[in-house]
């Protein structure tokens, strides 16, 4: 390695000028071959997109087990309170109908009922039972990553993301929202990214949370998945993707000026699609690693 | 005018009530009801401050990519000062320091709280507490949001004096609540009239007597949170700051420790008005008496041992998780007693709509929506989905902004002729209800649907896809700030009415004593001890 150093460049003022140009030429021409075959429709196929729709009334659609569970436990408590809350409503309409004062013009003084007062506070208690049992089991499967594939590390920035690969190599990965002016036809605004997270479907991916300054927190709703990333503590959750795609997520924890600009956008790709970007990452960041040690 | 050195040896019997001068009487005032007065209208100022900002804020969420506010920074001083002023400001001061201040001497038969000139200590803090809010809002520097989070809100990434201005306004208004609380709490259990046992008690009373053990026990805890904070940002400490072996989690469970009991005092003052209310209206005794009050106390006391629901995602442990979602969703059930009791102690009444039985009514539905809501927050594995979301949004501001405000405007309709003597005009009271009621609806309830659909919170702008329902939330916004104005007019109509009204305007359905005293009451009521049966 030391050897090839010293042949590219022994010290500052032998690598000349024609040597540095080509060089820098190089390094951008894979970089921005690494780019795009990371933000690239044309180099993997389309696949789904988990992002929000105009006029959306319920969760995103669910595009992992997490999520699955998610909505499935959000399903049955969303029936109990919409229940519970016609129930409330009925009632309130019907003692306004009844009991008014023109219908009853004298009132009754009954203030206690013991049979009501214990119904009402024992059937609760088992509406939340049955909530209950689903629920923890909910947070028991979120919680620990069952036998993961790989690791990501993600760091949250003030105000962009920084996915690491230690599996593959300690591959890092900067993650910037596409400013307003830079918006290809097709991009979302606010939620595209310049490099995006990679990760192979159908894969579980243990996802470990830091950050090197503020809380920010890593959300994806098409996941079901968020875990604030905070300074000198390492948080885990995992996700899969269930179907190749593009799944949108945003910083979730108020960080400062930017908190609305730094979104989350996951590529999920075949296991072959996977590793050829690994190898274009890992090939363009040596590059770009060795054109550092060059300009010095 | 009276100086501090006369001494009073003549009578203030209410025989010549005669009043203090101007100064003696508003800025050292002695007086339960003024003092309650003054409340009253500084919780509408910080209300009126609190709602032009949240005019603002829905402005500029009414379209994707709007230019109201452009900086996140000043965005986020905004909300930040938004939530503290509605909460600090204006919900707190009309229910504690304004309600409770006017009717638990007049409710229990006293003739002033325990303590009148601490009283009038507690009033006067929160002036300048204001101003130092509003210093740090003026300053741009106090964008952490109402939680104040470091490292965010430490002195790497807000430098400069506008959050030490937020912190200390935070620190003043503890005090008030503090000493205003030690006052509540003994005059509550020493200066009833002979007969009132605690078991007699109206539940206002109770209401406000729980509230007051809560902020005793839980502002010192936010006070010490935020010295800390403040040390860490002036002088070098690290209690919170992972480069010096501190901890940012450590804030979060000194934070909500208080924080999760302050949104029960928040409210329970509001649950001791809308019996009230209920009852009145209804022209019938509260359902289950016993079982509200332990209900109240049910609530404050488990509230106290939920706190870290507000902190499922900051990498506490699965098992303690666990606990927390337990105890959390175990607060339903007294709050379920409290809403079934209310609509049985209209079960068989004969009912009157006026304006304040329609803002009780109007609170029976919305905070049932919130409370459910609610329940679903609870459960950790939904929170993962909708933490920090506009879902969680619209949870608080269902149960706040139309609970715990429904609540206040309950209690204005009610006790204001009693209060001034003379009566709302009842047309334009029901134009403000009905206004109100449209309008907070239709702010908050699409809000859920941003939420679940995956819209952050503390956004100034946000992707196309959420535009629509944004839209909608921002035109109610518009409606509910016409409701206030309607508000104001009701407020202008009152005092410049020419009526005056009886002892007991409502009839026999308000069996407490105010009802006992004139429309307004003797500057000093209870000069004689009534006595009960």
């Amino acid at each position: 390695m030391y050897q090839s150093d010293r042949a590219m460049c022994p010290d500052r003022q032998v690598m000349g000028g024609q040597s540095m140009r080509t060089l820098k030429w190089t390094q951008a021409i894979v970089a921005g071959w690494v780019f795009s075959v990371s933000a690239g429709p044309f180099a993997w196929a389309q696949g789904v997109v988990g992002a929000p729709h105009p006029w959306e009334m319920g969760m995103q659609h669910s595009y992992g087990p997490i999520k699955d569970r998610v909505i499935e436990l959000h399903n049955l408590v969303l029936v109990i309170i919409t229940v519970i809350t016609l129930f409330v409503g009925g009632l309130l309409i019907w003692v306004m109908i009844r009991y008014n004062s023109k219908r009853n013009p004298v009132p009754s003084q009954t203030s206690h009922n013991t049979i009501l007062e214990i119904a009402w506070t024992v059937i609760p208690v088992l509406i939340l039972v049955v909530i209950a049992i689903p629920s923890f089991r909910l947070i028991y499967y979120q919680d620990r990553t069952p036998d993961p594939d790989m690791t990501i590390k993600v760091t949250g920035h003030q105000w962009y993301w920084e996915y690491s690969y230690p599996d593959q190599g300690n591959l890092d990965v900067e993650s910037r929202y596409v400013h307003d002016e830079d918006l290809k036809p097709g991009q979302l605004r606010l939620l595209d990214v310049d490099n995006q997270l990679v990760i192979p479907v159908g894969k579980k991916v243990r996802i470990l949370t830091n950050s090197t300054d503020v809380i920010h927190s890593f959300f994806i709703p098409a996941f079901g998945v968020q875990r604030y990333a905070i300074p000198g503590r390492t948080i885990e959750t995992w996700l899969e993707a269930d179907q190749v795609g593009t799944f949108y997520g945003e910083c979730n924890q108020i960080c400062g000026q930017d908190h609305s600009r730094m979104p989350i956008s996951v590529r999920a790709v075949s296991e072959s699609d996977f590793k050829a970007w690994v190898e274009e990452a890992k090939k363009a960041a040596s590059m770009s690693h060795l054109s550092k040690i060059a300009s010095r | 005018m009276d100086s501090a050195t006369d001494a009073h040896t003549h009578d203030h019997g209410s025989d010549h009530d005669h009043k203090p001068g101007f100064v003696s009487r508003w800025l050292f005032s002695t007086n339960h009801k003024d003092i309650g007065s003054l409340y009253l209208i500084f919780a509408v100022i910080g209300g009126t401050v609190g709602g032009i900002l949240s005019e603002i804020m829905r402005a500029q969420l009414q379209f994707p990519n709007n230019h109201i506010v452009t900086e996140g920074q000043e965005w986020n001083t905004i909300i930040t000062s938004h939530g503290l002023l509605m909460i600090f400001f204006s919900v707190m001061p009309a229910l504690i320091g304004g309600f409770g201040n006017w009717f638990i001497p007049l409710m229990i038969g006293a003739p002033d709280m325990a303590f009148p000139r601490l009283n009038n200590i507690s009033f006067w803090l929160l002036p300048p507490a204001f101003v130092l809010i509003c210093i740090g809002l003026v300053m741009g520097e106090s964008g952490s949001g109402w939680t104040l989070y470091p490292p965010l809100s430490n002195a790497t990434y807000e430098a400069g004096m506008g959050m030490d201005c937020t912190l200390f306004a935070l620190h003043l208004a503890g005090i008030s609540s503090l000493l205003g609380s030690m006052n509540f709490i003994v005059t509550i259990f020493n200066m009833r009239a002979p007969g009132m046992t605690l078991h007699k008690m109206p539940l206002f009373i109770w209401a406000e007597l729980v509230t007051a053990f809560l902020l005793v026990l839980a502002v010192p805890v936010l006070a010490g949170a935020i010295t800390m904070l403040i040390c860490d940002r002036n002088f070098g400490t690290a209690f919170f700051d992972p480069t010096g072996g501190g901890d940012p989690v450590l804030f979060q469970h000194l934070f909500w420790f208080f924080g999760h009991p302050e949104v029960y005092i928040m409210i329970l003052p509001g649950f001791g008005i809308i019996s009230h209310v209920i009852s009145t209206f209804s022209r019938k005794p509260i359902f289950g008496y016993l079982g509200m009050v332990y209900a109240m106390v049910g609530i404050g006391v488990v509230g106290f041992v939920v706190w870290a629901h507000h902190m499922y995602l900051s990498g506490i442990d699965v098992d303690t998780r666990a606990y927390f979602m337990g105890a959390t969703l175990v607060i339903a059930v007294p709050t379920g007693i409290k809403i079934f009791s209310w609509i049985a102690t209209m079960w068989g009444g004969s009912i009157e709509f006026k304006t304040p039985m329609l803002w009780a009514i109007g609170f029976l539905f919305v905070f049932t929506v919130g409370g459910v809501t609610g329940v679903v927050c609870a459960n950790a594995g939904i929170d993962e989905a909708i933490h920090n979301t506009y879902y969680i949004v619209a949870h608080f501001h269902y149960v706040l902004s139309l609970g715990a405000v429904f609540s206040i405007f309950c209690g204005f309709y009610y006790w204001i002729g009693k209060m001034s003597g003379h009566q709302y005009p009842e047309f334009w009271g029901k134009v403000h209800f009905w206004l109100t009621f449209a309008g907070v609806n239709l702010v908050f309830f699409p809000q859920h649907f941003l939420g679940l659909s995956g819209m952050p919170r503390r956004y100034p702008d946000y992707p196309a896809a959420f535009a629509g329902w944004n839209f909608v939330s921002s035109i109610g916004a518009y409606i509910s700030g016409i409701a206030f104005v309607v508000f104001l007019y009701v407020c202008f109509r009152t005092f410049t009415s020419k009526e005056h009204v009886a002892d007991n305007y409502w009839g026999e359905g308000a069996t407490t004593l105010e009802w006992t005293q004139t429309s307004p009451p003797a500057f000093h009521t209870f000069l004689e001890m009534p006595r009960i049966s």
